[in-house]
């Protein structure tokens, strides 16, 4: 991942937030820390409040009580990349105009943008797609452009929500071992918000089980090994998994 | 293209009906002139009918552009602003409400017997379907993608600009086509209520005169007018939105 921003990520910390909307409480005293370069997988059942979590992050809303905090001066806001589950890339724009999207949005100059975006193609597999325009691009190809959108502002926090919720299961897999890839060559602070257990064992430091609605964090499990060697058969992670599965259900 | 010909093979049982019609003895040539009649007076006319023409093709066009520059900015002005948009917006449908055909008299009354009038009454009537479909256009924008611009850190303008103004481009097509479809209904109305020129003047007269097939002839001239100014749009539409027509085959 070439970016303006090569750090190791930030620390970010949730203390005690909860949101509601009117009566119907989204999520409950949630507190979560994830350190510098570290990957938090966020699963639980659907409407447990993940995505709001992720928006609450990403400063689109505040929490009622409790605190959101991103280590280093400024907005929170302007620190975390916000990368939705759909890709939502503009249909008149060409995979490089999108791809620049986020970075024409800070003020870069279009052209200057798209210089910035073209190089990282090549490394994205999608060398000669520059000029396609989303409707002629695949699934995961999108979803692909749609991360170089989130990726080139060289933010140091990733708050991914089901980045490969809408793709096919071959594609996600490959998907997932290219992100995995990405992130031991250049660590980044990662939220994943996942509803697919074994998606969080590969690709996190650590999975946080959230219950269902009202969200609370109910089970904090470590994954110990590294990322390169895990395995979707590996004896430990299908422990891990039957853990997480246990308190879900 | 299937298309295409089942609309001329319709058009011409239309025609071949209206031949027919026409041929009765009972039925009077001042009453209903036949296709031939019509061709014929358009061969023996044709100066007159195109200067006349010219004029109200000069008269909607100036009053579809005053409409789309006025429509557009309507239509962004309460996009922006909620205020202006709740307090707007019945007024702009009650407009609708009014009789065009009656107020074309009271224009020419207030802006005297020039194109002044034609040019309000297409405008008035063009400007409606144009901010409608502008401000629906505007609005329509998925929420998630104003969040995405919004985590973005996109400025209004940015977002305005980069977004939700493209995504409206091809609502403003169909309010265009709508608009230049009945722009020339206007030009007509205004040229009725007082006009010493135009193609709408020359109808009404020719009627008065039992001129009945030059007055066919003007009528088949103001539709292809309707036709083509329709046609235009939906071509501009083509060359403005290429992203809006289905995907190009793959080639993989």
């Amino acid at each position: 991942m070439q970016t303006a921003s090569t750090s190791l990520g930030t620390q970010v910390q949730v203390r005690g937030v909860t949101r509601r909307y009117g009566s119907v409480a989204a999520l409950e005293d949630v507190s979560l820390t994830v350190g510098a370069g570290q990957v938090l997988a966020v699963v639980g059942p659907s409407g447990c409040g993940k995505s709001t979590l992720l928006e609450l992050l990403a400063g689109l809303q505040e929490p009622d009580a409790g605190t959101v905090t991103v280590d280093a001066p400024g907005e929170r806001r302007d620190h975390c990349a916000y990368m939705p589950q759909r890709d939502l890339l503009l249909p008149w724009r060409d995979a490089v105009g999108n791809a620049a999207l986020a970075l024409e949005c800070q003020g870069v100059p279009r052209a200057g943008a798209r210089d910035r975006a073209r190089p990282l193609f090549e490394r994205f597999g999608l060398a000669e797609f520059e000029q396609a325009r989303p409707a002629e691009l695949s699934g995961g190809m999108r979803q692909r452009v749609a991360f170089m959108r989130t990726l080139l502002p060289g933010r140091p926090v990733l708050l991914l929500d089901e980045p490969f919720g809408a793709l096919d299961a071959i594609t996600r897999g490959s998907m997932q071992r290219w992100l995995a890839g990405a992130l031991d060559a250049e660590p980044r602070t990662v939220i994943l918000v996942t509803h697919d257990v074994e998606e969080a064992l590969l690709l996190s430091d650590r999975v946080a089980v959230l219950s269902p609605r009202p969200g609370r964090v109910v089970a904090e499990l470590e994954v110990p090994m590294p990322r390169a060697e895990r395995t979707v058969s590996d004896p430990s992670l299908l422990e891990l998994r039957e853990r997480a599965m246990e308190v879900l259900r | 293209m299937r298309r295409a010909l089942l609309a001329v093979g319709l058009l011409a049982v239309f025609v071949g009906l209206w031949a027919w019609v026409a041929s009765w003895d009972s039925v009077d040539d001042l009453t209903l002139a036949s296709p031939g009649q019509t061709v014929d007076a358009f061969a023996d006319d044709r100066s007159l009918l195109l200067d006349n023409a010219w004029v109200t093709l000069y008269e909607v066009l100036l009053g579809l552009a005053v409409s789309v520059v006025a429509g557009v900015a309507a239509a962004l002005a309460m996009h922006l602003s909620r205020t202006l948009r709740d307090a707007a917006y019945p007024l702009l449908v009650a407009s609708q409400a009014v009789p065009i055909v009656v107020l074309a008299p009271i224009f020419v009354l207030a802006f005297d017997y020039g194109i002044g009038p034609k040019l309000a009454i297409v405008a008035l009537i063009c400007f409606f379907p144009i901010t409608v479909n502008v401000l629906d256009g505007l609005r329509s924008v998925d929420p998630e993608q104003l969040k995405l611009m919004r985590s973005f850190g996109a400025s209004r303008l940015r977002t305005l600009r980069s977004v939700e103004i493209p995504s409206a481009l091809p609502s403003f097509f169909s309010g265009l086509k709508v608009a230049a479809t009945v722009s020339v209904i206007g030009a007509v109305f205004g040229e009725w209520a007082g006009a010493d020129r135009g193609l709408g003047r020359l109808v009404l007269m020719d009627n008065n005169q039992l001129l009945t097939a030059r007055a066919y002839a003007g009528i088949v001239l103001l539709t292809l007018m309707a036709v083509a100014l329709f046609a235009l749009a939906g071509l501009a539409e083509r060359l403005a939105c290429p992203w809006n027509r289905p995907p190009r085959e793959r080639t993989a």
